[in-house]
């Protein structure tokens, strides 16, 4: 492999490049493009919700789709943009804040976004063959066990394989992080996004296992005749309940604790202030974590667990605020004092503390078991996550995409346009889902095609559907404005922000092997520390010599698309035995293909000192 | 900044404005207007909760608007580094002990609450009613008293009434929100939760788990009554004449065929039968199907072709579809079908 490649590829080779890529950094731009994706599609799912609730009893769409829209709207946005955005940050940043070149295992990484894609498409295939999944993004046996059709097929299938992307994500950033720190980079120095990284990882290391043995159970029990969660065979429908949230609430915390990371970066540059209570922040984010934990039960309260347990995990749902209201005082105190300057990054931040500390609140409401039997599956539900999901995650994912933008791609976003996004979101958002609280109490059940005319919901739902429509026109800006500033955005330097932290040392975007000598860090927010002391960068810790990078393969793409196929072969086998072949055509493509990796000797390649000095490389 | 404040403000009256439009809900549905036991203790824990997040959420937005006016960066400072604090012992501690002190104000009648909603104690000396959730209907087997119904759930106000719930199919969940909070129906394992009417009155019941396409149809009544009007009730179901001739030729008819074709699935009476939902006071029911009006057009309409009521249901495809005549003489026989004198409107009439 060439370590100077043309700079003005053709579109073939940049694609190939791509397909092959174990460069961390494209690997976050395939997230980036992949999730995406995912996001608007998503979003077109949440319109076609809004628009037939926009008046009792429409009829924009039938029941039986209204239940695919609900369910693919749900899945699509955690498993398949939620997530992936989330990685596409992690990717993008995280090994460049510890100082390292890659992340430990570049092929697995690779790996895990094609299988994610893979996994998505699949899932995605199922609204052109026949229907898409329709028993919730929960799937609840014994509805989704027993449903006609192979929608639920596709759910578990495609999940299983983007899946195992997101477990292989996990482990690699744990172990990115774990050894692959920069020189004096302890873990007490570490900025708060790459512990917030850290543990995450370490979340979807202990929750994906049970979501993948529950997709098992209900795999075979859809498609081999077992009866898991069959009630008439001596299974059990509460179980998968159980399975899926023992996955499914800490999958919330997966989600939040890289956006509570970014907020953190982001407060902290714009207020040009060191992190206040660093450590009370870490510990706040491992409590975070390990309480994640404890809580699934929450999600069942009304499932008849008995008061006993429902007392314990109303409880223990409740000592989450603790550590979060932690969190929330430690930002505001960042703030306190500092030199704040408000950009598109910083009015996502700023705007996430009110909307996420409505969210917390709702949420300790919800803890309340004895009050959670009137919230539980209403409107009031679907209110709180969005509060917690949109108003954290996603308000989370725009401040880090405006912050990191510049790192990632050399180019400012537009401000003016960031700033239309994020007014027409920001007010659509909270237009959307704040009346959602009452109409869950005025008894409007969540998932619900249709509400009676004489109800008392009619103004709340048009208010709902009206303030969607603004989070379109902010989501469709916020494209523009990615369109617009690749075409005219202007070039920028390594350290647009005046930054802290080890990323903004390097140049925009950074060269292929990040750090052309990995620097020696010297406390928290290392590059602030050196500008204090005068200098310009970092202070090197080691001479300039050869790096040793890997080499692009094509195999994870392989490997994913053998799978993609299995699963396909999977659903259909239950129709005819002949699909089993391609059940053992996916699967010999898959383990041919780790075959392949497992023999042939790949020692990556050197980039040389001599090509490093000439400023090769890129 | 004043364009900034501005817009959050806007927003604020906007929201408060809109709840203010649309209430508190529907009397005899909304959670927030209680007319039960447990609705009542639900929404106790719901304004102390609140209450709580609400004093913590004025706290965190007085900070946050003195931090963004005070420290925000004035023009010519753009360079100015501030201090760079590390915190502050002191304060974390406040911030810890005092949220973990707001928690135990919730926590405890949380808990309280919790225990009282699931008391069993005076079960066996109480009415028990079977409730099994079906795919997409009610039914009520009043074991006692050897009554079976549908859709309508008859109580005595002012007692204690324990239903123990079950799924016949998949999960649904048993929700009145101006009665009490809801409990799910499981296919495995018998759930018992308590209801106490306050006042009389016909309470809108939902499905809260999702259950099928049909799902937001699924609705269903509980008919509070006074005791003496439960009682008269109780024996009006429980002497129904089975053999009685209806008085009309065509509703003669239609209870012919009704016994040769639906008699299978629907009962009349206290027989077991629960296919379909039991029409033995169908006459008296609130709706029809749980939320179309019971007219006799909307009845034959439903014979004729019940998938466009409720897509997904069981009866489709399970049934010989009669013609409209028959369907017309089915509707007049069902409609005549009202064994007692206490019916949802005396319910509503005596509130």
């Amino acid at each position: 492999m060439s370590t100077t490649i043309a700079q003005n590829k053709g579109f073939g080779a940049t694609l190939w490049d791509y397909l092959t890529t174990v460069d961390h950094k494209k690997i976050a731009i395939l997230y980036l493009i992949g999730g995406g994706f995912f996001f608007l599609l998503g979003g077109l799912e949440a319109m076609a919700i809004r628009i037939q609730l926009i008046k009792p009893e429409n009829d924009f769409v039938s029941a039986g789709f209204y239940n695919e829209l609900l369910t693919m709207h749900g899945t699509t946005m955690i498993f398949l943009a939620a997530m992936p955005l989330i990685f596409a940050l992690l990717n993008a940043v995280v090994p460049l804040q510890i100082g390292a070149r890659d992340v430990a295992f570049p092929f697995l990484n690779s790996l895990g976004f094609w299988l994610f894609l893979f996994g998505g498409i699949l899932l995605n295939c199922s609204w052109f063959l026949g229907g898409a999944p329709d028993a919730g993004w929960t799937a609840y046996a014994p509805l989704s066990t027993t449903q006609p059709g192979h929608g639920v097929d596709f759910y578990v299938l495609g999940l299983q394989i983007s899946g195992a992307g997101t477990l292989m994500g996990g482990i690699n950033f744990l172990v990115t992080i774990v050894n692959m720190r920069a020189p004096g980079m302890t873990y007490m120095r570490m900025p708060l996004f790459t512990w917030t990284a850290f543990v995450t990882s370490a979340l979807i290391l202990f929750a994906f296992p049970a979501l993948t043995v529950g997709l098992f159970l209900m795999m075979f029990d859809r498609l081999f005749g077992s009866g898991f969660f069959d009630a008439n065979m001596g299974g059990n429908s509460v179980i998968w309940e159980h399975l899926f949230w023992i996955f499914g609430h800490p999958e919330v915390y997966i989600l939040i604790l890289p956006a509570f990371g970014v907020f953190s970066d982001v407060f902290s540059t714009f207020s040009k202030k060191r992190l206040f209570g660093y450590t009370a922040m870490v510990f706040a984010t491992v409590l975070i974590g390990f309480l994640g934990f404890m809580v699934w039960a929450h999600h069942m309260f009304t499932v008849g667990l008995g008061p006993a347990a429902n007392s314990i995990f109303a409880v223990a749902t409740m000592a989450i605020a603790v550590p979060t209201g932690i969190k929330i005082f430690n930002w505001l105190f960042t703030l306190w004092g500092g030199n704040i300057k408000i950009n598109s990054a910083m009015l996502w931040s700023l705007a996430f503390i009110p909307s996420f500390t409505i969210g917390g609140m709702t949420g300790v409401m919800l803890a309340a078991a004895a009050a959670d039997y009137q919230f539980h599956d209403t409107y009031f539900v679907v209110a709180h996550f969005h509060y917690v999901i949109v108003g954290g995650v996603v308000f989370g994912i725009f401040a880090g995409l405006h912050y990191w933008w510049p790192k990632m791609f050399g180019k400012i976003l537009d401000e003016t346009l960031g700033k239309i996004t994020f007014w027409t979101f920001f007010i659509g958002f909270h237009l959307t889902f704040f009346i959602q609280h009452f109409l869950g109490l005025m008894g409007m059940p969540r998932r619900y095609w249709v509400y009676l005319t004489d109800q008392g919901l009619n103004t709340g739902n048009l208010i709902s559907t009206i303030g969607a429509f603004f989070m379109a026109i902010g989501a469709i800006v916020f494209l523009y404005n990615v369109i617009i500033t690749s075409i005219k955005g202007e070039k920028v330097g390594g350290d647009p922000w005046d930054g802290r932290t080890l990323e903004w040392s390097i140049p925009s975007p950074p060269p292929h092997y990040n750090f052309k000598q990995l620097p020696l860090v010297r406390g928290l927010d290392p590059l602030w520390i050196e500008k204090t002391e005068g200098r310009k960068g970092m202070t090197p810790a080691e001479p300039v010599g050869d790096i040793h990078m890997p080499n692009p393969t094509i195999l994870p793409f392989v490997m994913s698309f053998g799978l993609f196929i299995a699963g396909f072969g999977f659903i259909y086998q239950v129709d005819d035995a002949s699909w089993l072949s391609a059940v053992f055509i996916g699967m010999g493509i898959c383990l041919g293909a780790m075959f392949v990796r497992s023999v042939k000797d790949d020692h990556g390649h050197h980039i040389h000192k001599e090509d490093l000095d000439k400023g090769d490389g890129l | 900044m004043k364009g900034w404040m501005g817009k959050v403000r806007a927003l604020f009256w906007l929201s408060i404005l809109s709840i203010v439009l649309s209430g508190c809900g529907k009397e005899n549905l909304s959670a927030f207007l209680p007319k039960g036991y447990g609705a009542q203790v639900s929404l106790d824990i719901i304004f102390i909760s609140l209450a709580v997040m609400v004093f913590v959420f004025i706290v965190v937005m007085i900070i946050y608007t003195f931090v963004l006016v005070k420290f925000r960066q004035k023009k010519g400072q753009e360079d100015f580094v501030p201090k760079q604090t590390e915190g502050n012992k002191a304060l974390e501690v406040v911030w810890t002990v005092i949220p973990i002190l707001l928690l135990i104000i919730i926590a405890v009648p949380t808990i309280a609450a919790t225990y009282d909603l699931a008391d069993e104690s005076d079960k066996a000396d109480s009415l028990n009613i079977s409730v099994t959730g079906n795919q997409y209907w009610w039914h009520f087997n009043y074991g006692e008293e050897e009554i079976q119904t549908s859709q309508d759930m008859y109580i005595p106000v002012g007692e204690k009434v324990y239903l123990n719930m079950m799924s016949s199919d998949v999960l649904h969940s048993f929700w009145v929100p101006s009665i009490s909070g809801k409990m799910d129906t499981n296919p495995e394992n018998e759930n018992t939760m308590y209801i106490e009417a306050l006042e009389e009155g016909v309470y809108w019941g939902k499905c809260a788990e999702l259950c099928g396409p049909s799902h937001s149809l699924m609705d269903f009544k509980i008919v509070a009554v006074s005791p003496e009007e439960y009682q008269q009730w109780v024996e009006d179901m429980q002497n129904v004449d089975l053999e009685a001739t209806p008085e009309t030729a065509s509703a003669q008819e239609g209870q012919a065929i009704f016994e040769n074709s639906c008699l299978g699935c629907h009962a009349i009476g206290s027989s077991p039968t629960a296919v379909g939902p039991n029409l033995t006071n169908f006459g008296d029911r609130t709706k029809l199907a749980g939320v179309e009006d019971l007219t006799h057009e909307n009845v034959v309409n439903w014979i004729l072709n019940p998938e466009k009521m409720k897509p997904g249901n069981k009866m489709t495809g399970n049934y010989t579809v009669p013609s409209e005549e028959e369907a017309e003489k089915i509707a007049d026989y069902l409609l005549q079908l009202k064994p007692s004198d206490v019916t949802p409107e005396t319910a509503s009439s005596n509130n």
